[in-house]
């Protein structure tokens, strides 16, 4: 029991969150708007949302540009998704793009960025623009509902974890490393090649959700990127580590060859990794010129189940190479018994 | 040690006095791929283009030219330098000789790369950086691969494994020149391309530092 409590925890933090991942529906949001360039004078756009109620209740439609909002003149509501609304544009908004503002109780403000291209800039509307909407309550636990991402913003809780937890048997494994160049126990390798065997089977869950993925938000399998050259490069490290295992036969001489690899590739995988941003473009979040998640996730509800998710992974990792450092100790043992 | 680290070098150069056609048989490496390349290519290549092959066949003739580095000894001499010399020194001499090597070697590259493939991808290059690019490029290669060279020469595998060690270690380093060249050859100048030098240098230390602190633990058998 006493070894027990973690993995309990592990399975059930895993459980919840992939649960919540699963189950948790998205916020409301305005996905899609019509309408050509917004030239001064009467406009009209047909507006769709996803998982919004337009008819429950009075819904407000606005247009901001540079801080001004124009509120729709008139409002017609087809169904929950649909509606069509009339702007009366003024001259002289400031922008090139106008943003979508759409206000419904218990949907907060739904904004559709750059929904409206402004052909005439001038330098900020006189008339017919009014005071920012309120902002209204949201109601529930959602996930946000970020264009691109979509419904595909559930896989952050599986994607993200593997890779945490790659890391940390990589870790793991670095520091069973530097133990065999210490003491040169048989066991200690024996722990660093098994922490690198579980690392890449989480590498390869990363790889996989990565690439499902990327096929439907950059509508590519593998794209040109700055973290997937990382991970590249980490999976071929370690493969190269197995391959270079494989061709020594002298087990002690093995230990040590494999230890100095291991110890010299991941002192510059970490640096390349943290370099690597600098260097290429990158499409993912946080990098590249790329808003992270956390500025796009303001009401905070992915954040827990998130963190929940990265500490169970961390947990199962931990264990299946828990469960194989144990095999590989009867092994051991085994083997010393029979030389004996 | 120091002292030492000079002795080390200058059995190294030495050696390759003793074996001229060593170094004749790198740089007929280099001056084949790029025949075969100019041979390949009949157009003007772009700018990109032409970066990126002097780079692939640089890369390659540094994992022809650094493999010697450890492999060319057998067991008995290394078990005389062994006993007459520190490992880190000879690390230290080896790594040294290896950059010194690079560095000429990716220098001469650069003038065949030049006759071979044409200079007109240099049209508004800034040259400073672009020629300081191509010897640091050498210099780190070096860097890079003389501890996974003596691990392949330990693990008796001979170039092959190499290849595959050293390949994902030394990319890191590639990316960092290969972004700088490139740089240097669109014409922006030294505080266009300062970032990638400073990774280079910081890559160079630390490689070098790693190399010297497990390289004892790999000589001793």
């Amino acid at each position: 029991m006493r070894t027990l409590w973690w993995k309990i925890m592990a399975l059930a933090l895993v459980l919840a969150a992939s649960i919540t991942a699963l189950r948790t529906p998205l916020a409301p949001a305005i996905v899609y708007a019509s309408g050509g360039p917004f030239a001064p004078g009467g406009n009209s756009a047909s507006v769709i949302g996803y998982r919004t109620h337009f008819m429950a209740a009075p819904v407000r439609v606005f247009l901001e540009n540079g801080g001004q909002f124009v509120e729709a003149s008139s409002t017609v509501v087809a169904d929950d998704t649909h509606l069509t609304a009339r702007f009366e544009v003024p001259v002289g908004l400031r922008e090139d793009m106008s943003d979508l503002v759409v206000v419904a109780p218990g949907h907060g403000a739904m904004r559709l960025f750059a929904a409206f291209y402004n052909p005439e800039k001038g330098t900020g509307a006189v008339d017919g623009v009014t005071d920012a909407p309120q902002q209204g309550e949201r109601a529930g636990f959602v996930f946000p509902n970020r264009n691109i991402l979509y419904e595909t913003i559930r896989n952050l809780n599986f994607h993200v974890p593997m890779w945490f937890t790659m890391m940390l048997l990589q870790t793991i494994s670095f520091v069973f490393s530097i133990k065999v160049l210490g003491s040169g126990r048989w066991l200690d390798d024996r722990a660093a090649v098994q922490a690198v065997n579980a690392s890449l089977l989480f590498a390869i869950l990363g790889l996989i959700t990565g690439s499902i993925w990327a096929r439907a938000t950059w509508s590519g399998w593998w794209t040109s990127d700055a973290k997937l050259n990382g991970a590249a490069v980490t999976v071929l490290i370690y493969l190269a580590y197995l391959v270079l295992r494989g061709s020594v036969t002298d087990l002690a001489k093995r230990a040590r060859l494999a230890a100095i690899y291991n110890i010299f590739a991941y002192v510059l995988m970490l640096l390349f990794i943290m370099a690597l941003p600098r260097m290429t473009a990158s499409l993912h979040p946080g990098s590249g010129g790329n808003p992270a998640f956390s500025q796009y996730d303001l009401d905070d509800s992915l954040r827990p189940v998130f963190y929940a998710a990265v500490l169970g992974w961390m947990g199962i990792g931990t264990w299946i190479f828990n469960l194989q450092y144990r095999l590989a100790r009867i092994e051991n043992r085994h083997d010393e018994e029979r030389l004996r | 040690m120091r002292s030492e680290v000079l002795q080390l070098l200058r059995l190294e150069v030495a050696l390759d006095l003793r074996q001229r056609a060593a170094w004749g048989g790198m740089l007929l490496y280099v001056v084949s791929a790029m025949y075969v390349c100019h041979l390949a290519v009949s157009d003007s290549l772009s700018r990109s283009t032409w970066n990126a092959i002097f780079w692939i066949i640089l890369l390659f003739a540094a994992f022809n030219a650094l493999a010697r580095s450890f492999q060319r000894e057998d067991q008995g001499r290394q078990l005389y330098l062994y006993t007459m010399a520190h490992p880190r020194s000879v690390v230290l001499a080896r790594a040294l000789y290896g950059s010194i090597t690079m560095l000429a070697l990716s220098l001469l590259s650069l003038l065949f790369y030049l006759l071979f493939l044409g200079s007109d991808p240099m049209g508004d290059a800034s040259m400073g950086p672009f020629v300081a690019s191509v010897a640091l490029g050498g210099v780190g290669f070096a860097a890079v691969l003389t501890l996974i060279s003596a691990i392949a020469a330990r693990a008796g595998n001979g170039i092959g494994l190499m290849a595959i060690l050293g390949f994902p270690i030394v990319l890191p380093m590639l990316l960092a020149v290969m972004r700088a060249s490139q740089l240097a050859l669109d014409g922006s100048g030294w505080s266009g391309t300062g970032y990638y030098f400073l990774a280079i240098g910081a890559l160079d230390v630390v490689t070098l530092t790693l190399a010297w602190l497990l390289f004892p633990y790999l000589w001793r058998d």
